[in-house]
């Protein structure tokens, strides 16, 4: 899922210093997953944000709210029940959230509480780990199912580098080397020949470096 | 501020409360319980939440405190390890907030209304009345 996470309350505080009114907009899917942005977390931050108006001698309204999905047109346009009701909207959704409200309200000011961080995984209760970069062209079947592209400190595709000591990356010693544990993984299954075929230079423009990439499927659109 | 009395609310849970409820007012001042302390009683401090202690000071309070089983011999396992780590978000936040993060704190007490007890809720109140009222009082200041 999406990982993310609340930003420093005092910059949220500025974001919506402008304003009386705010919708303040959770997202029930990834965000409340990793405790960044759910119900729960709305009801948290409106409580700060209003505590931070008062500590200024000035009062908030903050209409308290969560979609389904903010990364979904169908769930962002029944925003229209709150009409009138805020100055601006804080989404604590990811980024792709603030996006979809963004592009549907050309003339509301959306602001996002959260820093979205990277996909990850849960690896034990309060900590999450990065798995995939979304990279566009996975390559999870010549590297025994662990992602190079998003767990090597340098996104090698032919790897290990030579700062590797001990099976720990020269970047962040406290990680593994990722393409250790690629080699040893191979090893394991017997497939360590595997690693003997050369990576051809990546084509980065599925990786989003040829601008925003779309994906339609026409079994699907109506 | 010398006559400013503090409004302290203390979150316990049911085990710790208990006994302190069936003493009765009259005998909980005796044994020196702050007047200005208001107890609310959980089933488990891992019950709350950090909306909870933090609605606590949007009405009003100038210090809250919670109390708790001893880390390891919780009545219910985990809860006051829980309702620690909540403590530690609000304080946290209060920081971020430019507030004295000892307004809340977490207290770990065996069960029953004991010496402890009432010492806790009486360093809550000295240390709140030293801190003065609550920031997020409009114009408290
Ligand atoms: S808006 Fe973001 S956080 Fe919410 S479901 Fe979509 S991708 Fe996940
Ligand atoms: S290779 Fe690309 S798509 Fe596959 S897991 Fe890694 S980043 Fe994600």
């Amino acid at each position: 899922m999406i990982i993310a996470q609340r930003k420093p309350i005092p910059e949220i505080l500025g974001m919506v210093a402008p304003y009386r009114r705010v919708l303040l907009l959770g997202c029930r899917g990834c965000v409340s997953v990793c405790s960044a942005g759910g119900d729960r977390e709305v009801e948290i931050l409106a409580s700060l944000l209003r505590l931070g108006r008062q500590k200024a001698g000035q009062e908030l309204a903050v209409v308290e709210a969560a979609l389904v999905r903010q990364c979904d047109r169908e769930y962002v346009e029944s925003v229209d029940r709150w009409d009138g009701q805020y100055d601006a909207i804080l989404s604590m959704a990811c980024g792709v959230g603030v996006n979809f409200l963004a592009n549907l309200l050309p003339m509301t000011p959306v602001y996002p509480a959260v820093n979205t961080t990277f996909y990850g995984g849960s690896a034990e209760q309060g900590v999450w780990t990065e798995q995939c970069a979304g990279c566009g062209n996975c390559i999870l079947h010549l590297t025994g199912g662990l992602c190079p592209m998003a767990r090597c400190a340098k996104s090698l595709q032919n790897g290990p580098c030579g700062g590797s000591v001990g099976g720990r990356c020269e970047i962040h010693p406290s990680v593994p080397c990722i393409w250790q544990l690629i080699h040893d993984r191979l090893e394991r299954l017997g497939r360590k020949e595997q690693l003997l075929a050369i990576a051809p230079i990546r084509d980065w423009s599925a990786a989003g470096h040829a601008g925003p990439r779309t994906l339609v499927r026409d079994d699907l659109t109506l | 501020m010398a006559d400013f009395s503090p409004d302290i609310r203390a979150f316990c849970c049911h085990y710790t409360a208990q006994q302190l409820c069936a003493e009765g007012v009259e005998q909980r001042r005796q044994d020196g319980l702050p007047d200005n302390v208001v107890i609310h009683r959980v089933p488990c401090t891992g019950k709350l939440m950090v909306s909870t202690l933090l609605a606590a000071f949007e009405d009003g309070a100038d210090g809250v405190y919670v109390v708790g089983c001893p880390e390891d011999r919780c009545h219910n396992l985990m809860g006051s390890r829980r309702a620690a780590k909540r403590v530690g978000a609000v304080r946290a936040a209060l920081a971020e907030l430019a507030v004295e993060p000892e307004r809340i704190a977490m207290f770990h007490l065996e069960r029953g209304f004991h010496p402890e007890f009432v010492q806790a809720a009486q360093e809550m109140v000295s240390r709140v009345a030293a801190l003065g009222p609550s920031p997020f009082k409009g114009g408290s200041r």
